[in-house]
């Protein structure tokens, strides 16, 4: 069997054509709609939004109940960040916007207009890796993948909240202020969960990053 | 989701007097928990009022206490210096509830407004007064480890599921809120929430279109501030119970309780007991209590949750 004469397509390229022909299918039940129910209800409200996604500027015009997930995934094509629970629940669809991460599933597209979202392509690509990203290859901080974009996000956060000296649930002293320890990095990271169980890796990524003993 | 419209609001009457205006309106602030719901179509709005724009993030200084704009977010205000240093319960508080990324978004009034995660309420296959009044209480003979034990009703046993809100009730916080008028009023927290009594989907004292736009903390009143939560799990979880306390050196204080109401509990007869110890305490806060067999361990939990609260005040 000749595997050259098979057209190659990556899996991104699957998604994108099999997001075009949903796209396709449903406006076609759209204009079938239109017949026969009133028009408010063939045409959902539309809304116009400008952000940046890693560096780059953007300008869309989405339906109104487009969530930020499905803003970067299905129309911009950036399937980097996952839809896990989307409910805010598992962490995997984090981004980060305006230097903090949030669960993009829980936040409207529309409501972002002006903001800097940064996505796991952003913070670094596979020929120059982001240090979090190179230290979760080298502690081996997954196993199947599918919550490590949304770890990464929240790992480099959570970083920047404990340089910042943003207080934890595990703070002794809150008045004083965050040590940089693993405790206090468990303890932020408990929006994130990795149902493959790599935690005690991921924390040893963390901590190299950092520059402590794990 | 339902489909909806969206706009940006430009001041806090405006919002107010367009969500009055506009059936099926609601304020959209962080969107943690609407959009939760949304999804799941336990609330359908038509129209959405995005209500960041209005310059309500700011923690100020007033009255010898502090004045904390409504959309001050969850993060900052644990964070806030003023906040660690005179009003660690609430730092606390905070800090004990949800994840990092929704504390980022989540905001000072979206908190009090959250709903119960009463199961009954979020499935839309069973009965529940507050999602569909009049069709019934799934929880009443279902599971109920995590529903209320007091203040409850034959309508509604669901809890409020905020930390914040119950060191707001410790700190007896006041909400300010403006009316589509503009006339503008200030709510003791002890009276915003509601218990559910035959109306348990009103869960406020806000009426229709009434927009909060600041917490106001009185003056630090010093003492040992604590806040100790009780869950499944040691972090990302709804309390079980937990216990706001301020303890003075002299051992008087006061205590509310969450997790086991249909708003934060506190009752000032347990406040005046705080300085016989924790048994008469809970035995004031918990008088009258109504368990069920999968909720009872929440009265001996509470009691033990505030000798342990009282036993760190004096370490």
């Amino acid at each position: 069997m000749n595997h050259s004469s098979l057209p190659h397509a990556s899996r991104r390229d699957v998604l994108k054509t099999s997001a075009a022909g949903a796209a396709i299918a449903s406006s076609g039940g759209a204009i079938g709609a239109a017949t026969a129910a009133p028009l408010a209800e063939a045409a959902p409200p539309r809304a116009k939004v400008s952000f940046k996604v890693n560096g780059k500027g953007q300008n869309l015009e989405l339906d109104t109940r487009t969530t930020l997930l499905d803003a970067l995934r299905e129309h911009l094509h950036l399937t980097g960040s996952k839809k896990g629970c989307d409910h805010g629940q598992c962490g995997a669809c984090t981004v980060i916007v305006n230097g903090r991460r949030i669960n993009s599933c829980l936040s409207l597209a529309v409501m972002h207009e002006g903001d800097e979202v940064t996505t796991i392509e952003g913070l670094g690509s596979p020929d120059n890796l982001h240090p979090m990203q190179a230290a979760f290859v080298k502690h081996d901080g997954y196993q199947c993948g599918y919550c490590t974009p949304g770890q990464i996000c929240s790992a480099v956060s959570v970083l920047e909240e404990i340089h910042a000296g943003v207080p934890s649930h595990v703070t002794q002293d809150i008045a004083a202020g965050p040590p940089i320890t693993v405790e206090e990095m468990r303890e932020r990271m408990s929006g994130n969960i990795c149902r493959c169980g790599a935690y005690s890796n991921i924390a040893e990524a963390m901590a190299e990053v950092a520059g402590i003993k794990a | 989701m339902k489909p909806f419209t969206y706009e940006r609001a430009k001041s806090p009457q405006e919002a107010a007097a367009k969500a009055a205006a506009k059936p099926g309106a609601k304020f959209i602030a962080g969107g943690t928990n609407l959009l939760d719901l949304m999804k799941l179509q336990i609330e359908t709005p038509t129209h959405l009022i995005d209500v960041n724009d209005l310059g309500l993030d700011k923690i100020e200084e007033a009255d010898g206490g502090l004045r904390i704009g409504a959309l001050v977010l969850n993060t900052d205000l644990a964070a806030d210096q003023r906040v660690r240093k005179d009003y660690g319960v609430l730092s606390r508080a905070l800090l004990a509830g949800a994840s990092g990324q929704l504390r980022n978004k989540a905001t000072t009034a979206g908190n009090l407004l959250q709903r119960t995660r009463c199961p009954y309420f979020y499935d839309t296959n069973l009965p529940c007064n507050k999602r569909k009044p009049g069709s019934g209480c799934g929880a009443l003979g279902g599971y109920s480890r995590q529903l209320a034990v007091i203040g409850t009703s034959d309508a509604c046993i669901a809890t409020h599921p905020s930390d914040m809100a119950v060191a707001m009730r410790v700190l007896d916080a006041q909400v300010e809120t403006i009316d589509p008028k503009g006339a503008k009023r200030s709510i003791p927290i002890a009276d915003f929430h509601r218990l559910p009594g035959d109306t348990p989907q009103v869960e406020t004292a806000l009426a229709p279109g009434e927009f909060i736009t600041a917490v106001t903390l009185p003056a630090p009143v010093g003492g040992r501030h604590i806040y100790r939560k009780v869950r499944d799990r040691a972090s990302y979880a709804f309390a079980l119970i937990s216990v706001a306390a301020v303890v003075q050196e002299d051992g008087s204080g006061a205590i509310a309780v969450g997790g086991v109401a249909h708003k934060p509990w506190r009752v000032a007869a347990a406040d005046a007991a705080l300085v016989n110890g924790a048994k008469a305490a809970s035995g004031q806060l918990l008088a009258g209590a109504k368990t069920r067999p999968d909720n009872a361990f929440k009265v001996p939990l509470v009691e033990r949750t505030i000798a342990a609260a009282l036993a760190e005040a004096k370490a």
